[in-house]
């Protein structure tokens, strides 16, 4: 069980969480095989796309021109979406839209759910929400059961429960299903499962789901999964309740063609995506009954106003960038505290949560670079974790906060900089002041404050005698040039 | 040509045989090298940690003291990704019309140390000369910002005497990050811990790249570590000759 809290009021920061995170050597041994295994097929069937890069530079226009006309489009889905007898609410916030889902299932009738995997649910932590009202939510996707059952937290946007391995799995699957013999072989889970979810998705008659697009032209809401589970929860119950974030609208059916490329391919390696369900509406011959959508705000329209990280919304959930990201392959994905982890979760959790307790989380990356190369849409994620640094500086050092020691010490590098005789004499006293701290052999190894962590496990060489620029005067002098 | 050289103010403090190199490697290919004295930093460390308001002033600075240079020559990628990615946006906030205007006529002449050999220049050999087993890091700016691709690689398989080694893992970030690497030390050691696992695989002497800030990071591990094992930036390789052996 994780010791890791997803409260925003609780929540370690990020050098916290990594530094104790980092002594799980089983969790890092199983997330550093399954983020490998995951970009190694990606990088097979994205390198034989000979139009990848269009795509990618598709996608993200798609999304670009949706969300400078995002009011637009959702009146145009909703519409539609109407039209074809599916019920529209709009929530503010989580809030909202957790008691949305509570009236509706209470309406229903129903004191369960079956759930598909969706982020969009964990994000506004519907479970608890539903818990407290006498309703159970059975998570229908493997991971997320693996997840529920382990009474765990997300730890990728894709896969979950990727930093659990076959054993811990069927660890959890022994005391929870109370199967003393069960094997550790994926068969043998799978099938554990089945039995497990077969008997819930015939008897549950409330399914909640996520959405992958919202399609405004057409009203349809589409869903992208790989185990059928989901299907199961979308046509079997009576009522189905879906939620969206307002940023997950999309133009045509015929954009789908985009992201349906792009989308499995980074996201699981696959050429195409197992289970792609599109409905619109309800059919009176055919699935459910009841088809309630809630759009959500819960700060999207605070990050489409901001022009630096707008882009930040283009997000499709594929968890590339998770994959790829050499902070997160170290540290697995509970220590950015959010349901949201690596590079997107390091851009997108301080804009939900008004920089509060996510405030760690823009410097949690080396801007490396490599989740923007990957991004099927092209998110500029190095560009908004800058911009998003600026607005923590800029909290910090309101008031009192410009007498903090990072602060005064950049103000003062600043003020070097900005004289090449204050550069020099720095240059001068630098070579002084660092003499007690160098060792016979030139190097230091120890340094104070907050340079100590360099020390840790680096050495660093002496400063040399002489600046480069003091020997290129020299020199010139020298050769009366 | 007249190539004037922007050291950058890490190197000019703690690397000056970096600079050294550089300008040995252009006089030797027939160039002259020019050092305005007033530079002094890019303004990365301030920007990417999120000190914007103190970073802006270095632009200007920066354009002041090359605006009419014929090449500007940088021997960090870091440095030059940051001027290529950010300074037209910084311009842009300082409000200044003539800055912007400066900034972009400014930066196509501004290139990365091996790129003004390969791509301004269209070298492959500078004639080196250099008898030891090298591998080179692609720095993650160099990589991806400013896309270097083989060009630093074959500079330096056209070296005589050199044994270049390739270096496996090459794409992945040594875990720097500037402050990252303080602000993140832990996450940051670990990074670190593969690059140099990796090094130490190829059985290589030293470690080569066009950025020095990775290469402290590297060094440092590789000193703690007691491997024996040295770092060293490509213009020093290249600047290497016959006559330095004995």
């Amino acid at each position: 069980m994780s010791l890791i809290t997803f409260d925003p009021a609780r929540v370690p920061t990020f050098q916290v969480a990594a530094k104790s995170l980092l002594g799980d050597t089983q969790m890092r041994k199983n997330v550093r095989h399954a983020t490998n295994v995951i970009q190694n097929k990606r990088a097979i069937v994205v390198n034989e796309m000979p139009d990848w890069q269009q795509l990618r530079e598709s996608g993200r226009q798609i999304k670009e021109h949706t969300l400078l006309h995002l009011d637009f489009y959702l009146q145009q889905f909703e519409e539609n979406c109407t039209a074809a007898g599916g019920v529209v609410h709009w929530a503010r916030d989580a809030a909202e839209a957790r008691q949305i889902v509570i009236d509706l299932v209470k309406q229903s009738g129903s004191q369960e759910v079956i759930k598909i995997k969706s982020m969009t649910t964990e994000e506004i932590s519907l479970n608890k929400g539903l818990e407290a009202n006498g309703i159970h939510a059975y998570e229908t996707d493997l991971a997320e059961l693996i997840i529920q059952m382990g009474n765990d937290l997300p730890s990728h946007i894709v896969v979950p429960a990727l930093h659990k391995n076959r054993q811990q799995i069927r660890e959890i699957f022994k005391r929870e299903m109370n199967l003393p013999n069960l094997g550790d072989q994926p068969a043998d889970l799978a099938e554990a499962a089945r039995t497990f979810l077969r008997e819930k998705f015939l008897r549950v008659k409330t399914g909640v789901s996520g959405a992958n697009f919202l399609i405004a032209e057409t009203g349809g809401v589409c869903v992208v999964e790989s185990e059928g589970n989901g299907r199961m929860c979308l046509t079997l119950p009576e009522t189905l309740i879906t939620i969206a974030g307002v940023e997950k609208v999309i133009p045509r059916y015929q954009d789908l063609e985009v992201f349906a490329q792009l989308l499995p391919r980074s996201a699981t390696g696959e050429r195409m995506n197992p289970y792609t369900s599109i409905w619109t509406g309800v059919h009176p011959t055919d699935g459910p009954r009841k088809f309630h959508i809630i759009l959500m705000d819960n700060a999207r329209t605070k990050i489409l106003a901001d022009e630096e990280s707008r882009q930040t919304l283009a997000c499709i959930r594929c968890g590339a960038c998770q994959n790829i990201c050499p902070v997160y392959r170290q540290t697995g994905g509970h220590a950015y505290g959010s349901v949201y982890a690596g590079p997107i979760g390091a851009i997108l959790t301080p804009q939900l949560q008004e920089m509060h307790s996510g405030q760690s989380l823009p410097y949690a990356s080396s801007l490396c670079g490599a989740c923007y190369e990957v991004c099927p849409v092209k998110i500029n994620i190095p560009e908004v974790l800058i911009h998003l640094r600026h607005k923590v500086v800029e909290q910090d050092t309101q008031g009192f906060g410009a007498l903090n020691p990072e602060a005064l010490a950049m103000k003062a590098m600043a003020m070097l900089f900005m004289s090449e005789s204050r550069f020099r004499a720095a240059q001068r006293m630098g070579r002084m002041a660092e003499r007690p701290l160098v060792n016979k052999a030139g190097w230091v190894t120890w340094l104070p404050g907050l340079l100590g962590g360099w020390t840790q496990v680096r050495d660093l060489h002496e400063m040399p005698k002489q600046t480069f620029r003091e020997w290129f005067e020299q020199r010139g002098s020298k050769d009366g040039k | 040509m007249k190539v004037s050289l922007f050291i950058t103010c890490y190197n000019d403090t703690l690397f000056p045989g970096t600079g050294k190199s550089v300008v040995q490697v252009l006089e030797r290919l027939g160039h002259t090298v020019v050092f305005p004295a007033g530079q002094t930093c890019c303004g990365q460390m301030h920007w990417n940690t999120g000190y914007q308001e103190e970073a802006l002033p270095l632009v200007s600075r920066f354009v002041s003291q090359f605006k009419d240079a014929e090449a500007v020559v940088i021997p960090s990628s870091s440095c030059v990704a940051m001027m290529r990615e950010h300074y037209v946006k910084m311009a842009v906030q300082t409000g200044d019309k003539q800055l912007l205007a400066d900034v972009e006529s400014l930066l196509p002449r501004v290139w990365e140390f091996s790129e003004f050999l390969t791509k301004k220049l269209g070298l492959t050999d500078v004639g080196a000369y250099f008898p030891h087993r090298v591998t080179y890091h692609a720095s993650c700016h160099g990589l991806r910002s400013l896309e270097l691709g083989d060009g630093p690689a074959t500079l330096l398989r056209n070296v005589r005497g050199i044994q270049l080694v390739e270096l496996k893992g090459l794409e992945q970030c040594c875990g720097f990050g500037g402050t990252f690497a303080v602000k993140n030390a832990e996450v940051s050691s670990a990074m670190l811990g593969e690059k140099v696992q990796a090094i130490l695989n190829t059985q290589a002497e030293m470690c080569t790249a066009c950025d020095n800030s990775c290469l402290m990071h590297i060094e440092g591990a590789l000193h703690r570590q007691r491997t024996g094992v040295k770092t060293i930036h490509l213009a020093e390789v290249l600047a290497g000759s016959e006559g330095d052996a004995q």
